[in-house]
């Protein structure tokens, strides 16, 4: 009873408000959520793709939640130790500015 | 309109409205998460109208639980109170980002134009029952394989928080 | 039916949060009077009536409300706002899937004393819980104050750690009544079995006919002690009452995350808190102590009893037979969300507070490994009985 091209065309939003958060700013916190923004949305396209496609009763087919499921524990991950690396970061320049961190020497 | 279709647009309205807020914020990070926070919670209302039940819940509990506790820890750890106003990154950057989430946006909507109704779920769809069982049969060997990431990403995110490694 | 829900969740509303949680202040003064020697606050009256105490709730809610609502300079407006918000609605809508009866037939309508039951029920109550943590931290934070900061960031590390040994701890009642729904769970406590059963099932020592007659309900408190215990403690924890209360830590940093919030947003902080302590007690009955089951007498007997039974009450047809059911199953939860209340008071004025590296040494060094093995052992002992 949703479209499914409606439920797409909310993961391209997101992902294009994301893509442009990362872009645009400059606090490396934001880049970061920005990011977690962007795997939620593909999520939402992988649950929107499972939900069209659901199998039958026999061999109900979920590889679309499965990978949801990793994507989240991925992402889990991948925020932990980027916000170690930025806890790191703020130790040593003392800013979240990541345009400060983008000289190669020191 | 049907309340299914209703609460779709809702959640959509509320989720792409957050999401704006959180990237166009410029005053503050604490405002930012939360607005993060609101979108997760709308994704995770999203999915339960998708029937997908567990993964709605693990979004919120996860998502919207955890992650997104860890991003305000770290800003009240580090005390970040004001984001002075940077300056913003040059205008071709912005117009040129803009411009590819224009083009993302429209390339994936007409590659899934006129699609059929949506066929009926099997029973049990989208639970925990099913869910567990192919996730412990077919998939078991991700989940190990991702058990070995988490204990990586633990003791890494250990030794990069820790003051000095003596 | 929405009208049927709506019905429901208004008696949520006016009974058990509406009654029981300004009842609960007026419980805690009298139970903490009483365990503590002296006679506690009695001196609210209406024209020269005090009863008992009973109306300092009610005086309670009037300082509140008339109280100046104070922000703090330098602080985020917007934020200060929404903190207690966010921290009373999940404690409120918590109780959308306890159940406080069970399914009961009115000619060929079904009715179902719980106002939603998703197939998933005790998932929702633990994400929700985790959006509560929210309240904490934003608190502490739009309060523009060091000291409650401090107590913020205590307050969310020791809720999302005690959240994942929650989570575990009830794994094992999971697997004993293969269900997630709690109105399900409540069912499959309304049975009772052989207390010497595991001797036979376990060891393959035959127990004597003789001794069928030694049964115990079939509550969650006795066929998993271990994730009883776990639960109490983590969800204590969760809520932040004392012994946990390091957060709120009153001799230490002055009501911590509290700090800045006066009047009614204060009161909500406050509300939510003994909100939370029902919804405790109601998570409590229905997965460990049989939730609405009276023990050694399930739904079928009873409404037998009822419908054709002996006395006054022969003959009286099915509808008035499952009404009087009804209301004696609400009355027996009622009874032990009661009991479970006075439980969490006492352990509550009893305990001095935990320090801080205590709190995060029980959850992850002693609850966490429990509830493990706890799992390890349920899953042991379940393959042997079914295997």
């Amino acid at each position: 009873m949703i479209p499914l091209d409606h439920v797409i065309g909310l993961s391209a939003v997101l992902f294009s408000i994301g893509l442009i958060g990362v872009a645009t700013r400059r606090n490396v916190i934001v880049m970061l959520m920005s990011i977690e923004l962007m795997l939620n949305a593909v999520n939402l396209a992988f649950v929107g793709f499972n939900r069209m496609w659901p199998g039958s009763d026999s061999a109900p087919a979920l590889s679309g939640q499965m990978f949801v499921l990793m994507v989240i524990t991925v992402a889990a991950a991948e925020v932990a130790v980027g916000l170690g690396i930025v806890i790191s970061m703020f130790r040593n320049r003392d800013s979240v500015d990541v345009d400060e961190v983008s000289l190669l020497k020191w | 309109m049907e309340t299914p279709l209703l609460l779709f647009y809702l959640f959509a309205a509320l989720a792409v409205g957050s999401a704006l807020g959180m990237v166009l914020n410029l005053r503050n990070t604490v405002a930012g998460a939360m607005n993060l926070v609101l979108t997760m919670v709308s994704l995770g209302g999203i999915y339960l109208l998708l029937e997908a039940y567990l993964v709605a819940a693990l979004q919120i509990m996860v998502y919207g639980g955890a992650i997104v506790v860890l991003f305000l820890f770290v800003v009240m750890l580090l005390n970040l109170r004001q984001d002075d106003f940077a300056p913003a990154r040059a205008w071709l950057v912005r117009v040129g980002s803009a411009l590819l989430a224009v083009a993302a946006l429209v390339g994936l909507l007409s590659a899934t134009r006129g699609l059929p109704e949506a066929p009926p779920v099997p029973a049990g769809f989208g639970g925990y029952a099913q869910v567990g069982e192919v996730l412990y049969t077919d998939y078991v060997l991700l989940v190990e394989v991702v058990s070995l990431l988490l204990l990586a990403a633990i003791v890494g995110a250990l030794i990069l928080a820790k003051r000095k490694i003596d | 039916m929405p009208i049927e829900v709506l019905l429901k969740s208004a008696f949520i509303l006016l009974v058990i949060i509406g009654a029981f949680a300004p009842v609960i202040t007026w419980v805690e003064r009298k139970q903490s009077a009483v365990m503590q020697d002296r006679i506690g606050a009695n001196r609210a009256d209406v024209s020269g009536i005090t009863v008992l105490g009973l109306l300092h709730p009610l005086a309670d809610v009037i300082k509140l409300l008339t109280k100046e609502d104070v922000v703090p300079t330098g602080a985020n407006r917007i934020l200060h706002t929404i903190a207690p918000v966010i921290a009373a609605v999940p404690a409120i809508i918590a109780y959308a899937i306890i159940p406080y009866g069970s399914t009961y037939q009115f000619g060929d309508h079904a009715l179902q004393l719980v106002p939603a039951d998703p197939d998933w029920g005790l998932l929702y109550i633990f994400a929700i819980g985790s959006i509560a943590t929210y309240g904490t931290v934003i608190a502490g934070w739009a309060s523009n104050n060091n000291w409650s900061l401090l107590g913020s960031l205590r307050a969310s590390a020791q809720m999302i750690s005690y959240e994942v040994t929650l989570g575990l701890s009830v794994v094992g009642c999971f697997m004993v009544f293969q269900t997630l729904k709690l109105t399900d769970m409540a069912t499959a406590q309304d049975s009772t079995f052989r207390l010497l059963g595991f001797l036979d099932v376990l060891f393959g020592i035959p127990v004597p006919a003789w001794l069928d007659w030694l049964r115990l309900p079939a509550w969650g408190l006795f066929l998993q002690p271990l994730g009883f215990l776990i639960f109490l403690t983590c969800i204590m924890a969760e809520n932040k009452r004392p012994p946990f209360d390091i957060p709120e830590g009153e001799s230490e940093i002055i009501a911590g995350y509290f700090l800045e919030y006066s009047g009614m947003r204060f009161g909500l902080f406050f509300m939510a808190e003994f909100i939370e302590v029902v919804v405790i007690a109601g998570l409590l009955t229905s997965i460990f102590l049989g939730g609405w089951a009276i023990p050694f007498l399930d739904q079928a007997t009873l409404t037998a009893f009822f419908a054709q039974g002996a006395g006054p009450f022969a003959g009286f047809g099915d509808g008035l037979a499952n009404a009087l059911c009804m209301l004696l199953h609400f009355l027996c939860f009622v009874v032990k969300v009661v009991a479970m209340i006075w439980l969490q008071m006492l352990i509550r004025w009893t305990l001095p507070r935990f320090r801080y590296d205590q709190v995060m040494d029980l959850c992850w060094k002693i609850m966490l490994p429990l509830s493990i093995a706890n799992i390890f052992v349920t899953g042991l002992v379940m393959l042997v009985i079914h295997g």
